[in-house]
């Protein structure tokens, strides 16, 4: 362990955009141009980096247990805590998602005139804040960048949003607030208990710590493991959004500028369901899928889980039919595909605690699992025969690939989410940018009036719509196939779901471009301010697109890396 | 890698890439010069077409491989799912080289007589970009080696429709159709998708050859239970599977969206929906129907439960649907219902296990389904324009209401048959092509490939009829559909083209190919003395127009009667060379049924009555102008609004289905849930921690300022009070002192002592 901060490539990638944020603070006011490329040029430098860790987990995966390009450095000892960063395929996948993403809202920021330099370090901030996130493997170091990420996107929206922006911004601090909270105190908890804050260490020994019973700081170890997997569940189950804690999401997508909505669709999303591969399903194992009982009903969290995971289905999909403000459906779309990824994380969980509970010989656990009645009252032996005739160890075998199925799902889908969500939250912004409103009821009969950007609203469109042959098809197809077999009700529930996601993409669609020629905005944009699209917005667009065509038609070019993360998680 | 791009083995990517290529070089590229992308992609679907002759060649007859056991295929690594790898890739067998004789010509026929159809709309590249997109997709669904690659081309397929039937998206009923169509389809697909993804749990595969032409598989996933819904793995899959083929080829219960398809560019995109891109549908199921099948021996008349579904849904579809058909005026309309009893057709053949049957009706359906609706295009094309020549002549013009959005009874006024009548002297060639397609479709005896391959279907339920009840009623409902086939196809043609025109429109519609040569024909036989025909110039345009409309009809005709002859029964002619062909793509190579002549006849009588019944009402005495529709008489007026109306399934969707799920989402989801409850709970903490937050500032203010701020005071009022005491005179200070030291002093003594 060093003394100094090591300069590895994570933490470089990690730290430019900070340093980057602290330069072009100080710039002045009226020095836009060089703000903005100033700006740009960071963020295209870290994505080269973001590029080359993605390439480099790509041709050498990690083996189980280590983690590419880790570093260690001595840090705040005194709390064992250090700086410790090292990345999978998980992670980089999502490296590779915030490098790409953050350039391209940059450049779609160049719109805004106000405030140019602060606005533009706020950026390189976020992207610190993102960064550090998928890098940290230390716990403190996670808190620490998780909090951060908030304070830019909280200021970008008060700042430069829309009319409502107050309200929208402090609603999304608070709500993220709230979660974080619990999250601290776990994680102090967990930190205290077992003497250290690096993750691996934690992932380690806490699923173990006082595995047979104990107490902690006088309360029974099964309560506070409970309270602290709720801590964290909160924590992320906002940030993803899923129902019900979606509802911050609307408001703060509508009035954030364009770029903002782009990014908090686009990468602050993910990491809520990162946070749960990370640390809330591994640190857990047990606690996801033993047995518990509300009256005569039993149930364990994962159930739970799934059936929230169904609700943004299904509830995100109507929601985003109803609206009629083009950003808000948009922002609604977010809860439905958010949806699928948090059912392959209930699947990935159930999982996860099953082959824990195998490898820790955690019979009454399994016994829980498969169904099995009156467990507690059986000897060791007969248990074990019990459950291995009523869940054989092939089934389990068999229901693990099913679960890696669902996890692969889940994880392309997060980064293919991240693709169509920017892509349609470009273009919705492109439009109000321009028309200055988003109301859905006032337009329509547009494709004669901006033909590219129509064409290029239909693709993007039919990407988030789920077409196959376009990103979010292979996500959504492996999700629907790895869950089907633990959750059938489930699923078909969410069939409804993906159903109406057709019905609120086509709405869009018909509502802004067809219909009679509309005399009304082709006045305006002869006479005002065109409407069709600009070319630096093409240009942030263009590669969203080419990389959901190229996801789609051949997924391998990703899934590669993210299967390895997945046999890591799951085992091959 | 080395690879040989024209073996047989990699060919099939070119097929689909070419057509592909050419939608990228389009849209990217060339999209602002029409003719530039006409070439683009005529270029790319005949590229596509000869390579499919090719490798149609390559199968046949290059080949010492017994094909069926041995398939030609390549395939790539195309998904990582932990140890396993999804491999996706093409397949060529038997059926796939079956139906590469139909797909390429039928689209490349489409895509020349589109270049007539289309002349002078403003987005003919968008139009020929979705063409081509949506050929490749057509190719790849046929040409897929795993169910996944097959969704990929069904589903792509699935927005090329939709795009194409909203083509004329100013139109609010053509993009309401689009919609519809897309959701329609969707509902079906999305169970589909499940499907698929639960067969490729239980498999862990999704290739052709390794689930359907491997007996333990199949044997596995009948033995096997299913996860929910009872019933083996199989029955679900094969019911799901279903339900995509029951909402791809517009079957009943979701058969709704077919008729408003033809909102779309007149016969272009019509005929793409009915004759290609729904039997996709119809292709899946035969695809799969060693899965289907599986677990039932219907060789012995065991019937399995999708089997019964496929049988029920298809009977009822295709009787349905043809009674519908004999209540439209609208000419697309009725081939739009047509279609979908013909659908019907192979689903119920299906459904009794006439596999062979099922395919073979599907490629010549396909034949003359495509012709007819071309030909209609071409009627519709004149009515248009005969419109505007009336109008020159002298007549008036017709305002004509259009309704605001979707109406199920409104018929266009150029499609209208109660509007045409005598077009056979504008339009020759397609009158007669459009005989012949007619014919076909109604199974004239003996000549016609519609005959052949409905005779088959028809002769494999009669087989199994005195052994179970099932197969007779397939017989019974496909028997009467058959008659009213009969019927309606005549009623059509009659109206369309014979006797005299009923409108100026009619009369004037703009002159097809061949109408000079006619006219001198006509004009010249004794019993046409009362009916001279005039001549009369045609513009060099319409003229390129027709060729290039017609040419397609006339290659199609040709199909259309000779595509059957493949397929006639062994016993009749010696040998049958399709059967031995497709029997190799099934495991189990399925028994020829024994010929017999009972149901040829049973065939043979009811075409010949449909038609004669036909010719007796609307062709021995034609339908004058102002004069009502026999058949609109005979059935009277609440018939025939119901058969206007669809039976009002479409008003029950809407009202029961569709609606109540909107009020749902804006009122419950948006209002009562999200904003009202979640909001609100939100709202209520967040108000009583500001309620808190007043509280303490209030204690703060009273309380804790109130203590400190009283400290302060008393102290200042005390030091006050004690600055009294500085008066400044020296003689106070000086006694003072004196106290103070008298003071401490007694003190000290007190001490001391």
């Amino acid at each position: 362990m060093s003394a100094v901060l090591p300069v590895d490539l994570l933490t470089t990638m990690t730290l430019l955009p900070l340093i980057g944020a602290a330069v072009v603070f100080i710039m002045p006011r009226d020095r836009v141009r060089l703000a903005r490329w100033t700006a740009l040029i960071i963020s295209l430098v870290v994505m080269v980096m973001a590029i080359g860790v993605f390439y480099d987990v790509q041709s050498n995966p990690p083996a189980a247990g280590e983690w590419a390009f880790e570093a260690q450095a001595e840090w705040f000892p005194q709390i064992n805590v250090s700086w410790h960063v090292g990345v999978d395929g998980l992670s980089a996948t999502m490296i590779l998602l915030t490098g790409l993403l953050v350039p391209l809202a940059i450049l779609i920021s160049f719109e805004v005139q106000d405030r140019v330099p602060a606005h533009m370090a706020l950026f390189l901030f976020l992207e610190t804040g993102l960064l550090g996130v998928f890098v940290a493997l230390d716990m403190v170091i996670f808190f620490l960048f998780w909090e951060l990420g908030l304070v830019p996107m909280y200021f970008l929206i008060y700042l430069w949003g829309g009319e409502n922006r107050r309200y929208a911004a402090n609603k999304f601090f608070l709500y993220t607030m709230a979660g974080s909270l619990g999250l601290l105190l776990a994680t102090q908890l967990i930190g205290l208990t077992i003497g250290s804050f690096d993750i691996p260490v934690m992932l380690e020994e806490w699923p173990k710590h006082l595995m047979r019973g104990g107490e902690i700081l006088g309360v029974d170890v099964s309560i506070v493991k409970y309270y602290a997997l709720l801590g964290f569940s909160l924590a992320f189950l906002i940030k993803i959004p899923a129902w019900p804690f979606h509802t911050w999401l609307p408001d703060a997508h509508t009035e954030a500028p364009t770029a903002g909505s782009m990014l908090l669709a686009g990468v602050l999303l993910k990491l809520g369901a990162y946070g749960f591969l990370r640390l809330a399903i591994p640190l857990f194992p047990k606690e996801w899928i033993i047995e518990r009982r509300l009256f005569s009903l039993s149930y364990n969290l994962v159930d739970i889980l799934g059936f929230l995971a169904v609700a943004g289905v299904v509830l995100g999909a109507l929601g985003a039919w109803g609206q009629t403000d083009f950003k808000r459906l948009v922002a609604y779309s977010s809860v439905n595909h958010m949806g699928f990824v948090v059912l392959g994380l209930a699947v990935a969980a159930l999982m996860y605690g099953t082959v824990w509970a195998e490898d820790n010989n955690q019979y009454s656990l399994l016994a829980g699992v498969a169904g099995v009645e009156g467990y507690e009252k059986m000897g060791v032996n007969q248990l074990v025969d019990t459950v291995d005739q009523a869940y054989p160890p092939e089934m389990r075998q068999s229901d693990r690939q099913d679960a890696r199925v669902a996890l692969n799902g889940a994880i392309l889908q997060m980064f293919s989410h991240g693709l169509s969500s920017a892509g349609m939250f470009l273009l919705a912004g492109a439009l109000y940018h321009k028309a200055h409103t988003r109301d859905l009821r006032r337009f329509g009969g547009l494709w004669d009036i901006v033909p590219m950007y129509g064409a290029l609203l239909i693709f993007v469109g039919m990407a988030s719509l789920g077409l196959p042959g376009l990103s979010g098809f292979v996500g959504e197809f492996l999700v629907i196939s790895g869950s089907f077999k633990a959750y059938p009700v489930y699923v078909l529930l969410s069939m409804f779901g993906l159903l109406v996601t057709g019905i609120y993409i086509l709405k869009a669609i018909q509502k802004l471009l067809h219909g009679p020629y509309n005399e009304e905005w082709a006045e305006y944009h002869r006479t005002h301010h065109s409407l069709e699209i600009e070319k630096r917005e093409v240009v942030a667009l263009a590669p969203l697109m080419v990389l959901m065509l190229i996801t789609g038609l051949y997924p391998n070019w990703v899934l590669g890396v993210i299967n390895d993360s997945v046999i890591r998680f799951l085992g091959g | 890698m080395d690879v040989n791009w024209f073996s047989a083995d990699y060919l099939p990517w070119l097929i689909i890439a070419f057509p592909l290529l050419s939608f990228l070089l389009i849209v990217l590229v060339t999209n602002r010069h029409v003719v530039l992308s006409q070439t683009v992609a005529l270029v790319g679907i005949g590229i596509a077409w000869l390579l499919s002759m090719l490798l149609f060649a390559k199968t046949v007859w290059l080949t010492d491989k017994e094909l069926g056991h041995e398939v030609f295929g390549s395939q790539l690594d195309w998904l990582k799912l932990g140890p396993q790898t999804f491999r996706l890739g093409v397949l060529v067998d038997p059926l796939t080289a079956y139906m590469l004789l139909m797909v390429p010509l039928a689209c490349l026929l489409i895509f020349i007589y589109s270049l007539g159809y289309m002349r002078g709309d403003p987005h003919n590249s968008r139009f020929f970009a979705y063409l081509s997109l949506f050929a490749g997709a057509m190719l790849t669904l046929v040409l897929a080696d795993n169910l996944l690659l097959l969704f990929i081309g069904w589903e792509v397929m699935g927005f090329c429709s939709y795009s194409l039937i909203g083509f004329w998206f100013h139109k609010k009923s053509a993009m309401q159709a689009g919609v519809k169509a897309f959701m329609t389809t969707r509902v079906a697909d999305v169970l589909m998708l499940v499907g698929i993804g639960y067969l490729f749990l239980e498999a862990r595969t999704l290739n052709f050859r390794d689930i359907l032409y491997n007996e333990e598989m199949l044997k596995m996933l009948v033995e096997k239970d299913a996860v929910i819904f009872g019933g083996s793995v199989a029955a679900l899959v094969s019911v799901l599977l279903i339900i995509g083929t029951i909402g791809k080829s517009s079957q009943f219960p979701l058969h709704t969206w077919l008729p408003d398809a033809m909102e779309g560019p007149t016969p272009v995109s019509a005929m793409i929906h009915a004759a290609t891109m729904v039997s996709a549908g119809v292709y899946l199921i035969v695809r799969v129907f060693p899965l289907l099948s599986a677990g039932a021996d219907f060789h012995h008349f065991d019937y399995n439960t999708p089997m019964y579904l496929m049988g029920i849904v298809g009977s009822v579809t295709a009787l349905g649907a043809a009674v519908l058909a004999v209540g439209q005026n609208d000419i697309k309309r009725i081939l739009a219902y047509s279609t979908i009893s013909q659908l019907g057709y192979m689903v119920a053949a299906l459904g009794i296990g006439a596999w062979v049957a099922a395919a073979f009706h599907l490629v010549n359906h396909a034949f003359f389904k495509a012709l007819l609706f071309m030909a209609s295009g071409s009627v519709i094309h004149a009515m248009e324009h005969g419109e505007h020549h009336a109008h020159e002549h002298g007549h008036p013009h017709e305002h004509h209401e259009e309704p605001d959005g979707l109406v199920m009874d409104y018929c266009a006024p150029p499609n209208d048959v109660q509007r045409m009548g005598g077009l056979i002297h504008r339009l020759p060639v397609t009158a007669i092509t459009m005989a012949i397609g007619g014919l076909s479709l109604a199974g004239f005896p003996l000549v016609t490939a519609g005959f052949w391959s409905k005779d088959e279907i028809i002769a494999e339920a009669w087989h199994g009829m005195s052994e179970s009840p099932f197969p007779l009623f397939v017989l019974l409902m496909l028997i009467t559909a058959a008659a009213l086939t009969a019927f309606y196809t005549a009623r059509m043609w009659f109206l369309t083209f014979w006797g005299r025109p009923r409108t100026p429109a009619a009369q004037y519609a703009t002159p097809g190919s061949l109408r000079k040569q006619w006219v001198v024909w006509w004009n010249r036989r004794s019993w046409s003395k009362d009916y001279k025909l005039m001549q009369e110039p045609v513009s060099p345009r319409d003229r390129l127009s027709f060729g290039q409309m017609e040419f397609p009809l006339v290659v199609l005709a040709f199909l259309a009667i000779t595509a059957g002859f493949i397929g006639m029964p062994a016993d009749l002619v010696g040998k049958n060379p399709l059967h031995g062909f497709l029997a190799g793509t099934l495991l189990e190579y399925p028994p020829a049924i024994d010929f017999n002549f009972a149901p040829m006849l049973l065939s043979m009588v009811i075409a010949l009555g449909g038609l004669g019944l036909g010719w007796w009402v609307y062709g021995r005495r034609p339908v004058q102008a102002g004069q009502p529709d026999p058949t609109q008489v005979a059935l009277g007026p609440g018939i025939w609004a119901t058969l206007q109306n669809r039976f009002y399934i479409d008003i029950l969707y809407r009202r029961y289905l569709l609606q109540p799920v909107e009020r749902f989402a804006e009122r419950v989801v948006i209002q009562a849930i999200d904003r009202e409850t979640i909001d609100g709970v939100l709202e209520t903490i967040a108000e009583t921690f500001t309620w808190l937050g007043e509280a303490f500032k209030r204690f703060n203010t009273v309380v804790i300022d109130g203590t400190v701020d009283g400290i302060c005071a008393a102290i200042g009022n005390f030091a006050a009070w004690f600055r009294q005491v500085q008066t400044g005179r020296v003689q106070q200070y000086l006694l003072l002192v004196t106290l103070a030291l008298l003071a401490i002093s007694t003190l000290f003594l007190i001490q001391v002592r």
